[in-house]
């Protein structure tokens, strides 16, 4: 069948770099994957277009790059599955990276993020002798972590990070998270503390879901951040705007079978937390103005003693 | 059509206007609904950071009431259907489970089998009202209107829990709207990212910068107005875009970013008044006397 590949090209040789968009036409064979028809481009068409690529199985993670936006593993996306009536299809670096040419980006800021989290056993004990036991269930649960082939994908696609290079990422943050639920890491509450606590750390998170998305082998990164919020909160780290808001919402439901959008931001921002409670006064002002200021006294469910019991229900089971 | 209405919190808190324009626009189109006032918060995925199971308890305990009824269920928020979805999917394919919720729904007299299906009124106009019947209540075209699309998150991810397989469209169902009333899309990279109303308390500067970056590129790129499904994205795209703005680019407050409901309200021919335009804060004046100038069918 034939494709259509409109390529972002970037060349470092030119004085700041000169960014351009080529196009190529390819015949390939319909099973064909997104990489079988850059190759062909490659060998056939322009020896000149950088990319990477080593496995083609999708285990080596070299081949990340933006497929019609959004950031894919080549090697395991058919040309079908984005171009069913042969549409052209936009190929680009991955995002959030630095590119140095063409399709290839570095991965240096990747590397920093993951070892910023310490990614490696720290062991609060040698056995004596032989070697460490741990359950079998205990490493079946890392395996949605253990699975990260470090493709960088989730980070490219990564909205916090978009905005702040600080964030330590979805990557990183669920390789951390594999080493805070391995039995044998003697580190976990440090680790709990310093992801808290940390600017860019694990409340920095929108759930946006992208890197869930995107990412190519299951880990789920952000279901895993929202994991290390439990844990840290369990941990005892009651100290950020994240544990509140997330407090209030649970309460607020709890009070009115609704949420109480007033009392969310008063404790989101902290009641006596004076700068932050007046940067609220103006927003509502213009709220108020507009008729549109959330009701003081919140509007409760009709239900709302009902829901006060499955709350109960629920909260009693678990404990 | 008749569905079991949910607005959900914000159209009954914060965004007053979506839920009076969307009821005015279900009236023309002779939807009928039952408003479920006895149902609980989703929990809009924070709930669920403390206590997913809660999360669970309290929108199958909703579907249960919908299936009692034989409705599916209407939403006007994004973050709603979200979460009701990802509850759904969760329940449907895991009959144990199911089970264990519907313990705590027993003593309501309320037992959930799993068959109520949660619909976004964008969806709902376009996949069960009709594009062609839409367009027959139209008394304007809104020729010349640029108009920048804006998913936010949880109306398009995860793609398998909202049924995108079964149901092609869904992803470009704003494109879809924004052509049919007849304006021109205007697209731009950031239409299915974060809003930043998550992070709002929690990283401020973060989030204006998402506003700033979201609303300053699609003015950019010629939009009038940005038309969004979520009320949560509106919060903050709309409240917060002049601090943004300042903040970020050092410009002013300039893109109107309505609802759903509004938009097509307008195609409508319905009123500012009728639509809640006068109620956002990023003035909608400019958009609305667009509008009017558009030629009215007879």
């Amino acid at each position: 069948m034939q494709v259509s590949l409109k390529v972002k090209r970037f060349d470092p040789a030119e004085s700041g770099g000169k960014t351009w968009w080529q196009e190529y036409e390819v015949d390939v064979h319909p099973d064909s994957t997104v990489l079988d028809a850059l190759i062909q481009v490659r060998e056939h068409e322009d020896g000149t277009l950088a990319m990477r690529c080593a496995c083609r199985a999708s285990i080596c993670g070299s081949c990340g790059m933006r497929v019609n936006g959004t950031a894919k593993l080549v090697c395991k996306t058919r040309v079908v599955s984005i171009s069913p009536n042969g549409e052209q299809m936009i190929i680009e670096p991955m995002g959030n990276q630095h590119v140095v040419r063409d399709l290839v980006v570095s991965l240096d800021v990747f590397f920093d993020q993951i070892n910023r989290v310490e990614p490696y056993l720290q062991p609060s004990f040698v056995p004596e002798q032989g070697e460490y036991t741990v359950s079998n269930e205990s490493m079946e649960n890392l395996v949605t972590s253990m699975n990260c082939i470090m493709c960088g994908i989730c980070v490219s696609d990564c909205t916090v990070f978009e905005v702040d290079s600080n964030f330590i990422g979805p990557a990183a943050l669920a390789k951390a998270w594999r080493f805070t639920e391995d039995p044998r890491d003697g580190k976990r509450d440090e680790r709990l503390k310093a992801l808290n606590d940390e600017d860019g750390g694990i409340w920095d998170c929108t759930r946006c879901l992208k890197c869930v998305e995107v990412c190519p082998k299951g880990v789920a990164p952000m279901d895993r951040i929202m994991e290390l919020r439990e844990a840290a909160i369990e941990a005892g780290n009651t100290n950020t705007h994240g544990y509140h808001h997330t407090e209030s919402f649970y309460n607020s439901v709890k009070k009115n079978g609704r949420l109480d959008e007033t009392r969310l931001a008063i404790d989101s921002a902290g009641m006596f937390n004076i700068p932050r409670m007046l940067d609220l006064v103006p927003i509502g002002l213009a709220a108020m103005r507009k008729g549109k200021l959330p009701p003081v006294m919140p509007h409760k469910s009709e239900d709302h003693k009902r829901i006060r019991e499955l709350y109960d229900s629920v909260e009693g089971e678990s404990k | 059509m008749k569905y079991a209405f949910y607005p959900g919190c914000v159209a009954r808190g914060g965004a007053p206007e979506l839920y009076d324009s969307a009821l005015a626009v279900m009236e023309r189109l002779g939807i009928e609904h039952v408003e479920l006032t006895r149902a609980a918060c989703t929990g809009a995925g924070v709930l669920q950071e403390k206590n997913l199971k809660m999360g669970d308890v309290l929108n199958v305990r909703t579907f249960a009431m919908a299936e009692e009824m034989g409705l599916p269920i209407m939403v006007l928020c994004s973050t709603c259907q979200g979460v009701m979805s990802q509850a759904n999917h969760r329940v449907q394919r895991d009959p144990e489970y199911l089970a264990e919720i519907n313990k705590h729904l027993a003593s309501e007299g309320l037992e959930y089998k799993g068959t109520t299906t949660v619909k976004h009124m964008l969806w709902a106009l376009i996949e069960d009202i009709g594009l062609d019947k839409l367009k027959e209540t139209f008394t304007r075209e809104l020729t010349g209107m640029n108009m920048a699309p804006f998913y936010g998150c949880y109306i398009v991810r995860p793609t398998e829990a909202l049924g995108f397989l079964d149901n092609p469209g869904r992803e470009t169902s704003l494109e879809t709207l924004i052509e049919l009333v007849g304006g021109t899309v205007t697209d731009f990279p950031g239409k299915t990212a974060c809003c930043g109303f998550p992070i709002l308390f929690i990283n401020q500067a973060n989030s204006m910068k998402m506003v700033a970056n979201h609303t300053g590129t699609a003015k950019d790129l010629g939009a009038d107005a940005m038309v969004t499904p979520c009320p949560l994205c509106h919060l903050n795209l709309d409240g917060y875009q002049p601090k943004a703005r300042r903040q970020v680019r050092g410009d002013k407050a300039d893109l109107p970013v309505i609802h759903v409901p509004q938009l097509i309200g307008l195609a409508m021919g319905m009123s500012e008044k009728e639509l809640g335009l006068q109620k956002h804060i990023v003035s909608t004046k400019k958009l609305v006397k667009q509008a009017e100038a558009l030629p009215v069918k007879a």
